[in-house]
């Protein structure tokens, strides 16, 4: 899970940052995160400032902090319940020329076991009639992994991104998406705490546990299509679909449709399903039929066969104030979304007394939370 | 990769082929339905960053994201 969220913030600074043939507005945002699920409690601040100047040149920084208390189902069966910090920030440069965007970014993400560093370089370009945004992106990360308790362990991650994305106007009410990306990573690929299960009979529960084993490479196709519509009446409908397959054998399916709905000048509604699935890990396993049963061992839920299902909604609020009327637009903003994990091979091993692999799948329920304000100036 | 390298190699070559030639078929004129804030496709990216965040540390998939472009061409 580490190592996808320091690959995963940084690569996701790029879209902020390589808009095509208008530099973006001048704009800070202030945000307050939480997320509450499984266990695990993550909050904190996340701030995001652009500026640009003579409408070629355009600057932007970010700082982000998770405060995570967890004591999830991986803690709880197989470890002490913990809390840490990670602290990320980002700065990055753009250049506009022409029809032509340059830009460049760099984060760096940092935890008390973990530490990644990423740079992205993006290009993009209007064309036909600016009906058309091409952007190409490239970035690559260089992640530190250590051990709590163990100044014994420290491994590496190389991770490259290559990103294709074409935004293309269809009609004067239609913008149609579609986005490739490839992602390679080699190293150590697993979180250093977490182990698999096999059948022991020795044990009082039926089973133990070992050190989890994943290949040292991994690489990711994702395509993914998205269209954007205006409603005859001022509102917005978008759908988006993607399809990832990777070197392990997983393969996700993503569609998410969201609904806008501004309401005078003040108010704007959003409210949107998503639903995710994917199929497991080739090596992943709930339950081994014994130790060392092959060379890779997996329990990591996240590359089990699972569903998610999340229903959000957002409201946002301009509003005036004398106090900030240096600023051209102020907003208010809450978002609040609900998902739902469901597990088809990773047991709930909270329950025992029961025959090992016949425990109840795991599920469970997260509570997502952004407060947030923004200025344009 | 090398898929990926080809994709991006044929883009450049399209992107150097002459695109003025292409008439727009959606005139700048009749792009003010595009250009509300309403039809970004990322209308605060941090927010939506922080939710594939959310979505990356604990599902399989990743990448492919989108909204790159903005799209509107509205300069």
């Amino acid at each position: 899970m580490q190592l996808i969220r320091a690959a995963a913030v940084a690569l996701l600074l790029l879209p902020a940052t390589a808009l095509a043939a208008v530099l973006p507005d001048d704009r800070a945002d202030l945000l307050y995160h939480y997320y509450d699920g499984g266990g695990v409690t993550i909050d904190g601040p996340s701030l995001l400032v652009r500026k640009k100047f003579a409408e070629k040149y355009a600057v932007n920084a970010s700082y982000y902090v998770d405060m995570v208390s967890s004591a999830s189902i991986d803690v709880i069966t197989t470890a002490s319940p913990y809390d840490e910090e990670r602290t990320q920030y980002g700065v990055g440069f753009e250049y506009l020329r022409g029809k032509v965007t340059y830009a460049a970014s760099f984060s760096n993400s940092n935890e008390n076991d973990y530490n990644a560093d990423t740079a992205s370089l993006s290009i993009s370009q209007d064309m036909f009639g600016d009906l058309t945004t091409v952007s190409l992106i490239f970035s690559r990360g260089w992640d530190d992994v250590t051990r709590r308790g163990d100044a014994t362990f420290e491994d590496t991650v190389d991770r490259r991104i290559y990103g294709v994305d074409i935004s293309q106007i269809a009609t004067k009410n239609l913008v149609l998406g579609l986005s490739y990306e490839t992602i390679t990573e080699e190293g150590f690929l697993n979180n250093p705490y977490r182990q698999a299960r096999f059948v022991d009979v020795d044990a009082a529960l039926g089973y133990s546990y070992q050190a989890e084993v994943y290949p040292r490479t991994r690489t990711g196709n994702a395509i993914s299509f998205r269209g954007r519509w205006y409603l005859p009446y001022r509102a917005a409908i978008q759908g988006d679909y993607r399809f990832y397959t990777d070197t392990w054998e997983i393969q996700g399916h993503t569609a998410e449709v969201s609904y806008t709905h501004p309401l005078d000048d003040e108010w704007t509604f959003d409210v949107h399903y998503r639903f995710y699935t994917q199929n497991a890990a080739e090596f992943y396993s709930d339950l081994y039929p014994r130790e060392d049963f092959q060379n890779f061992l997996a329990r990591d839920k996240e590359l089990a066969s699972m569903q998610s299902h999340t229903l959000g909604f957002g409201v946002a609020y301009e509003f005036k104030s004398s106090m900030l009327s240096f600023l051209n637009k102020t907003t208010l903003n809450l978002r609040y979304d609900r998902i739902r994990f469901d597990y088809d091979d990773f047991r709930d091993l909270r329950v025992t007394g029961v025959a090992p692999g016949t425990e109840p799948l795991y599920t469970f329920d997260a509570d997502v939370i952004r407060f947030y304000f923004s200025g344009w100036f | 990769m090398r898929v990926a390298r080809l994709a991006a190699a044929a883009l450049l070559l399209v992107a150097a082929s002459g695109c003025s030639r292409v008439e727009p078929w959606v005139k700048p004129y009749e792009r003010e339905n595009l250009a509300d804030p309403i039809m970004a496709w990322d209308r605060d990216p941090v927010s939506s960053s922080y939710m594939r965040h959310v979505y990356d540390s604990r599902e399989g998939a990743r990448g492919a994201n989108g909204g790159a472009g903005g799209g509107c061409g509205c300069n």
